[in-house]
């Protein structure tokens, strides 16, 4: 349904037959294309204009890199202010605020502050300090009891006394337990609220003026829509935030909140979370180079997505997706996925679409025809395995890794390699089914994963 | 009317402050169409659908030959009504029992709809009963039975971490035992391309109809109202799974404007029931499709 922003650019530019400068036509036509991406990742309006025109003012008369067609300059332009705008991953900062350091989680109904207090504070004792929880939620029901309930279950200190006490004095009291517990980080839970709600917007003030936080983190839901500008800036105009946590980030929403908050209020993003789970790989530091291929590249990911499901029965997708889930994704399967790939078209388009593979390509990391051939190779060596072979792995041993070498007219150490790399899809696959963060290899760590193609 | 109204005051304020100053009175313009998709963008319309909108709205200008900003009110107005059907009533009578199965993403604001749903229909003289199906998050239960004493209502629970097919069931056995006619059931918020957790909620509904051959009878998504266009695959993907029959749209209280509503409706024809418009018990009100469009319009 989305047309992908490099797909776009690159039809725009086409059409204008342009040449080695950027020129202005080009640039006017390509900003309506990147406006148009924009917006549909959530990115909002007045956001949106302020990027396209500093965009548009890089990409007049700039020069195109002899390696580059001139859209994918102009996407590593849009890729470089994409990057500069969300920032680098703002590390906490307690400096001037004396132990125990206050940290006050605030934001909308719904966001996720409980849920993130509780894996900020697994993540601080990791880094080696004392973290400590206060419930002051004292408006939502049993809020209070989640807080106590996951600090429980992680075994972290906490304070809580109810519901009947005014959040404030709950949070006074609770740091003086903190002090007494000798923590040095007390993390604040605080109600969800709107940021027009003056009583409760008030509350907050005065927990601030109580508490000198060294930090005060805005929650924010990545799903989060236009309206992402109206909660940052009315949450920061009135008690000043300093740094800011997107949650569910494992959904598939394009994530432009992000950037609008970012941009709006010009803190720091500072780490990003997923699902409900209360774990040390739920929440992590902000990654601004993955936030910014999700804005700017999700759509390619999804064209590689829809073509490859036209190509596919439902029934057999659907077998598919469940031996994934499963882990029973065999070298059969993978001997069909690789077939299936291939007739979607050269390799080089079909990894084009790819996040981060296109700017490969682009770096000259990539060499097409080397790609090819490698999987032209991968391809022979499960054409010489038996059925029984592909369906049970294990039971390849010397004597048939032998054979299936002679079979594809490689070495036995290319046998090894398709092996490793199913290995490492199967692993894959098992994080996903986890609903951890797949470490895509290749993408993140370079090319060295990919010796199997 | 009056909630409704007070509700929505805010979201009427920052889109029609906007409209009023589109439509003041003056002649339309490129500037006019350019406000406009603004406007509506910003209300979270999406691309598509403002593209739409703008596109009817300036065919009727030119067809009846319209001039001025201000004549073209009724005209925007009428072009977003007809985007959206009004809502059937909910099909949750004329059985010994019926049954709402409430499902949605976490944090998207179930436990509480359920709370003020339950008071809703207890009040109108129905005899209501609750599940708390939410066995993973940390204390949903509870928050869940706080509400269910609150508006006087039972809520039959397991423990965290136990099987919610089972709570299910149980509920339902509960129910029918004790004379209940109408079991409003709560689930864990799941995010819709999670697969293994739709999966479950296919589960959860297939437990249901077993118990009760046409049930449910009505499944009630949840979407957060400062949501963006995420909401359009939230739509899909939970119609796919549970065969969403009814949408209930919260946190309209904001400043958020719901524009996401329309495309949603668009895309998977499942009609607004509900929008959530505050904090108390009384503040989940039914959708009115003129109200809700009127409302982006009226002077305050």
């Amino acid at each position: 349904m989305f047309e992908s922003l490099s797909q776009r650019l690159q039809n725009t530019f086409d059409r204008l037959g342009s040449g080695r400068v950027v020129t202005e036509q080009d640039v006017k036509d390509a900003m309506r294309d990147v406006r148009m991406a924009l917006l549909e990742a959530d990115v909002a309006l007045p956001i949106v204009k302020d990027f396209v025109s500093r965009v548009r003012e890089r990409a007049i008369g700039a020069e195109v890199h002899k390696t580059l067609r001139p859209h994918e300059q102009v996407l590593k332009i849009i890729h470089e202010e994409m990057r500069e705008t969300l920032g680098e991953a703002g590390r906490l900062n307690f400096s001037g605020s004396t132990k125990p350091h206050v940290i006050m989680m605030v934001g909308l109904q719904g966001s996720g502050k409980t849920t993130s207090a509780a894996k900020l504070a697994m993540y601080l004792r990791k880094e080696g300090r004392e973290p400590f929880l206060i419930a002051a939620d004292t408006y939502r029901p049993a809020a209070v009891d989640q807080l106590v309930t996951l600090a429980k279950q992680v075994n972290m200190p906490y304070y809580e006394e109810g519901i009947s006490a005014s959040p404030p004095d709950i949070v006074k009291r609770g740091l003086a337990a903190a002090k007494e517990a000798n923590a040095s980080v007390a993390i604040v839970d605080t109600a969800g609220r709107l940021q027009i709600d003056e009583q409760l917007m008030r509350e907050l003030e005065e927990i601030k003026k109580r508490t000198d936080p060294a930090e005060i983190l805005l929650v924010a839901d990545a799903m989060t829509g236009q309206e992402a500008v109206n909660i940052a800036t009315g949450f920061n105009e009135r008690i000043g935030i300093t740094g800011l946590i997107l949650t569910k980030i494992d959904g598939d929403a394009r994530g432009g909140a992000a950037l609008s908050m970012r941009a709006v209020t010009g803190v720091p993003i500072k780490f990003m979370g997923t699902g409900e789970k209360i774990s040390l790989d739920t929440f992590e530091q902000f990654h601004p180079e993955r936030i910014a291929d999700r804005i700017l590249g999700m759509g390619d990911v999804m064209t590689l997505i829809e073509k490859a499901e036209s190509l596919y029965e439902e029934e057999e997708a659907l077998r598919l997706q469940k031996k994934m889930m499963e882990n029973n994704f065999t070298l059969q399967d993978f001997l069909d996925q690789l077939r299936k790939i291939r007739s979607m078209g050269p390799i080089s388009k079909v990894m084009g679409m790819l996040p981060g593979m296109s700017k490969m390509q682009m770096q000259g990391m990539l060499d097409n025809e080397e790609v090819e051939s490698r999987i032209s190779k991968v391809e022979a060596i499960l054409n010489s395995m038996t059925i029984t072979e592909r369906e049970r792995p294990k039971i390849l041993n010397a004597s048939r890794k032998k054979r299936i070498a002679r079979g594809s007219g490689v070495e036995v150490r290319d046998v090894n390699d398709v092996i490793k790399q199913y290995r490492q899809m199967q692993k894959l696959m098992d994080q996903l089914r986890k609903g951890r963060f797949p470490k895509i290899p290749g993408l993140t760590d370079g090319m060295d994963s990919f010796e199997g193609f | 009317m009056g909630i409704f109204k007070r509700g929505l005051s805010r979201t009427r304020q920052s889109i029609s402050g906007r409209i009023s100053q589109i439509l003041g009175n003056t002649e339309i313009d490129e500037d006019t169409w350019d406000d406009l998709e603004a406007t509506l963008i910003q209300a979270d319309l999406g691309l598509e659908t403002t593209d739409t909108v703008v596109d009817f709205v300036k065919e009727t200008v030119t067809r009846e030959g319209i001039t001025r900003t201000n004549q073209m009110n009724e005209v925007l107005k009428s072009s977003l009504t007809a985007l959206i059907d009004p809502p059937p009533p909910l099909n949750i009578t004329g059985r010994d029992l019926s049954i709402i199965l409430v499902v949605g993403v976490n944090g998207s604001g179930k436990t509480t709809s359920i709370a003020k749903l339950a008071h809703r229909f207890k009040e109108q003289g129905r005899n209501v009963i609750l599940a708390a199906g939410d066995t993973f998050r940390a204390a949903a239960i509870e928050q869940l039975q706080r509400w269910g004493e609150r508006a006087g209502v039972p809520v039959i629970a397991n423990q965290q971490g136990s099987d919610p097919g089972a709570v299910v069931y149980d509920a339902i056995q509960a129910a029918q035992s004790r004379g209940h006619d109408l079991l409003i059931i709560d689930t864990a918020g799941r995010l819709h391309n999670n697969y293994n957790l739709m999966r479950e909620l296919e589960k959860i509904k297939g437990v249901i109809s077993k118990a009760v051959p046409d049930a449910p009878h009505e499944v009630l998504l949840v979407l957060d109202g400062t949501t963006g266009q995420n909401a359009l695959k939230q739509g899909q993907k939970f119609a796919e799974s549970s065969n969403v029959t009814g949408l209930v749209i919260t946190k309209l209280d904001g400043t958020s404007r719901g524009g996401m509503i329309f495309s949603v409706f668009t895309e998977i024809g499942a009609p607004v029931q509900f929008i959530g418009l505050g904090e108390g018990i009384d503040d989940l009100v039914p959708f009115d499709v003129n109200q809700f469009v009127n409302s982006l319009f009226d002077e305050s």
